[in-house]
């Protein structure tokens, strides 16, 4: 009896408990998230495709420009995050700032800052992969799959 | 217009990524979202599907890393077409070669030149 009463009471405690969590905890919903995950990540292509623009305008072709737009993009990716403005941004913006290409240089640039004091060839050099890594492999792998079926199908 | 569709598209494809992570917390991490979106965009590229988007909205299909893996698909595709089997395993990283080492160099010099912020 008294055990039993003793759980009821601990069972409130903790449904008390979670309220006042809840309460507390800021709340995010999935609709913001996507909002915001949708602008930041829409601005991120527009800003892309305005440099696009300008290189096929400057009579780039547009195959080269695509892959100087890359590395524009890249190069603005990890320069962000070198200096600590992309994290801030990725706080709000959530997939908005890991799925563009400039997301893929902020894991690189986050990941090998971490395990700077592990030198810069095996803490730096290392780790700079531990996200891009897989991400290359899956890549480079889906292509010569699909490189091997199209040979297969030519 | 270009913009506006670039800004849809792009903006749409991060969405997409975001309800990956939201609604199925919290197993996936940014890194899962990379990897889903580079297979993912291979594969979507090889039977065709991708470069309608790439299309009608530019930089907002080949911005996000899904692009990156319509670049793979379609480099490896006009790899064999060139050299036959050995493109397989050339032509896709031949048309991404621009952005990879571009990612490693720079991620290199700004993880030298910048400290971890806390």
């Amino acid at each position: 009896m008294d055990e039993g009463k003793s759980e009821e009471l601990k069972a409130a405690e903790k449904k008390e408990y979670q309220n006042l969590v809840n309460q507390v905890k800021p709340k995010p919903s999935v609709l913001a998230n996507c909002l915001w995950a949708f602008v930041v990540g829409g601005l991120i292509c527009v800003i892309a495709q305005m440099i696009l623009n300008y290189l096929v305008s400057k009579g780039m072709s547009k195959s080269d420009a695509g892959s100087a737009v890359a590395v524009i993009m890249v190069f603005l990716g990890a320069l962000l995050t070198g200096i600590g403005i992309y994290d801030k941004i990725g706080e709000k913006a959530g997939a908005g700032s890991i799925v563009p290409i400039t997301g893929f240089s902020n894991v690189i640039v986050a990941s090998a800052l971490e395990f700077k004091r592990e030198g810069y060839i095996f803490g730096v050099g290392a780790r700079i992969f531990s996200i891009a890594g897989p991400t290359l492999l899956f890549g480079f792998t889906a292509s010569v799959l699909i490189g091997l079926i199209s040979y297969w199908f030519r | 217009m270009s913009y506006l569709m670039a800004f849809i598209i792009g903006g749409i494809l991060c969405v997409i990524g975001q309800l990956a992570m939201d609604l199925t917390k919290p197993g996936i991490t940014p890194g899962h979202i990379l990897v889903g979106f580079i297979t993912g965009g291979a594969i979507l590229s090889a039977v065709g599907l991708y470069q309608p988007l790439v299309d009608i909205s530019g930089a907002g299909a080949t911005i996000p890393l899904s692009g990156f893996g319509h670049s793979l698909a379609q480099g490896a595709i006009a790899g064999v077409k060139e050299k036959g089997l050995l493109g397989a395993f050339s032509g896709g990283v031949a048309a991404t070669a621009a952005g990879i080492t571009a990612a490693i160099v720079f991620g290199y010099l700004a993880a030298v030149i910048f400290n971890p912020k806390d």
